[in-house]
């Protein structure tokens, strides 16, 4: 599986369970660089626990996870050394809320990569400036709106220069008015080439930026493919009544909005 | 009532000397209750299960029994057992300060808890280690919110102070009962202490007061509620 130079991160059979519900029952997939990977499935099917899985802050009670070839489970280098590659952004922002949205993004870059303070306030602001921002730089996260937040948390993933990014939901705690902005800032990432693995509810958006849809049900794959195979030619009727029901909720496409 | 107001003004620098002792006891517990009281919370919240059954266990010892009682069984008992012959004020201010971190614990362990789990998750995704995390996120938040009930702390152990009389500590309280004492005129004389409690409690609320507004999250609603 090393032999793929091309695959960033690779997810192998991960299992997990609370008490004795089963979440997880053996999902794996690989993401090529460059590469959307967008997840959808009906709630409570282990979607964020599977994200949380791979950079473990859950820990899966089976499986493996790979990034670029270097073993992340059961390994002897620190977790944090991985967590650091691997860009999170939460459905509730999770902003530290004593920071400014500038604060929230150096506070990783001098604590973690020990970046001497001034290059971090510089390239937080840069960081900033790409989603739009810079204007908001001394706010502090109470001051900003939904979708501000979730631009500074994007930010605050991306200024760490990661291999990867995860996205838990990133619209669903969002009014309406505000989930175009953050779409857009991901869909900007997208296009400059940022490999990332995306769970949504959006599924005109999933439609536009994916490179493979992966449908879960019940802790498993049920079926995965680019967007016009699921919508257009499904093989399982489950799927496509589940993407139906979801484009009705959820609308069409972005460019609606 | 001429002689009363020059008795306690000649009295008044023996006794502001004794509200420095108390300052210095209240200081020195609020002090060494907050550096132990730190990593116990922290210890209580994300530690293992013996480390937060020990100071379960701490936190009982040191709540369930009178203050007095905590006094005389350390200054007459564990302090002259092990030979320390530690002053009274230094016995004091550990007294009290061992006493203080286990309330401090607990008020700095309820701001801990009351942040959002999202905090830690947040930290530990850019690969901060728990140390890390609790210090540059999880601390700076639950400080501030422990400032009302920190300044709660600080009165009570200003009160509590003055039980220290009963070890010989020279603390306004046992000046006063000298004076009182000497000159068959207590009403005046305890006045006179009461007035300077009175004094140091305001004072130090009306600091920390000054101290949360200062530290205050803008946007954050920490101050007066509108509903």
């Amino acid at each position: 599986m090393q032999s793929d130079k091309d695959i960033v991160l690779e997810v192998e059979d991960i299992h997990k369970k609370y008490r004795e519900e089963k979440i997880l029952k053996g999902v794996s997939f690989k993401v090529k660089k460059g590469e959307t990977k967008v997840i959808i499935g009906p709630s409570g099917t282990g979607k964020s626990t599977l994200l949380r899985c791979i950079n473990q802050l859950t820990i899966p009670d089976k499986g493996r996870v790979w990034l670029e070839g270097e073993e992340v489970t059961h390994t002897k280098k620190s977790i944090n050394q991985f967590r650091q590659k691997i860009g999170m952004v939460f459905q509730d922002f999770n902003l530290f809320d004593h920071l400014t949205a500038l604060g929230n993004i150096e506070i990783g870059l001098v604590k973690v990569k020990r970046m001497d303070k001034d290059k971090a306030r510089q390239k937080a602001m840069e960081e900033l400036k790409q989603v739009g921002l810079e204007n908001q730089a001394y706010l502090y996260p109470a001051q900003l709106s939904g979708g501000q937040k979730q631009r500074v948390s994007i930010a605050r993933a991306l200024a760490m220069d990661p291999k990867v990014m995860l996205f838990d939901e990133p619209t669903s705690a969002l009014d309406p008015e505000l989930i175009g902005e953050v779409l857009e800032a991901i869909k900007n990432l997208a296009i400059q080439g940022m490999t990332m693995v995306l769970v949504t509810h959006e599924i005109g958006f999933a439609r536009s930026v994916a490179n493979e849809i992966i449908f879960i049900e019940n802790g498993k794959i049920l079926e995965s493919g680019s967007p016009y195979k699921l919508f257009n030619n499904p093989e399982y009727e489950r799927t496509r009544r589940f993407l139906k029901k979801i484009t009705e909720l959820y609308g069409e496409s972005i460019e609606k909005r | 009532m001429i002689e009363n107001f020059l008795m306690i003004y000649q009295a008044l620098p023996y006794l502001l000397k004794g509200s420095l002792i108390t300052i210095g006891l209240v200081g020195g517990a609020l002090f060494l209750g907050f550096i132990i009281g730190i990593p116990m919370a922290v210890g209580q919240v994300y530690g293992s299960r013996f480390i937060a059954n020990l100071i379960y266990f701490y936190v009982w010892f040191f709540r369930g029994l009178p203050v007095l009682v905590l006094l005389f069984l350390f200054y007459f008992g564990l302090f002259s057992l092990l030979r320390l012959n530690l002053p009274a004020f230094t016995a004091a201010i550990l007294v009290l300060g061992l006493r203080s971190a286990a309330y401090q614990s607990q008020i700095f362990r309820g701001s801990i808890q009351s942040l959002g789990e999202g905090q830690m998750l947040a930290a530990r995704s850019l690969g901060m280690s728990k140390i890390q995390a609790i210090w540059n996120i999880i601390l700076p938040q639950a400080l501030r919110i422990s400032i009302p009930g920190w300044s709660n702390e600080y009165s009570i152990i200003l009160k509590d102070s003055a039980v220290t009389y009963a070890i010989g500590v020279m603390e306004i309280l046992t000046r006063g009962n000298f004076i009182a004492t000497r000159t068959y005129k207590p009403m005046p004389v305890f006045l006179t202490c009461a007035l300077i409690f009175l004094i140091l409690t305001y004072g130090g609320v009306k600091i920390l007061d000054l101290l949360e507004k200062k530290v205050r999250i803008p946007g954050y609603t920490f101050g007066r509620k509108e509903i």
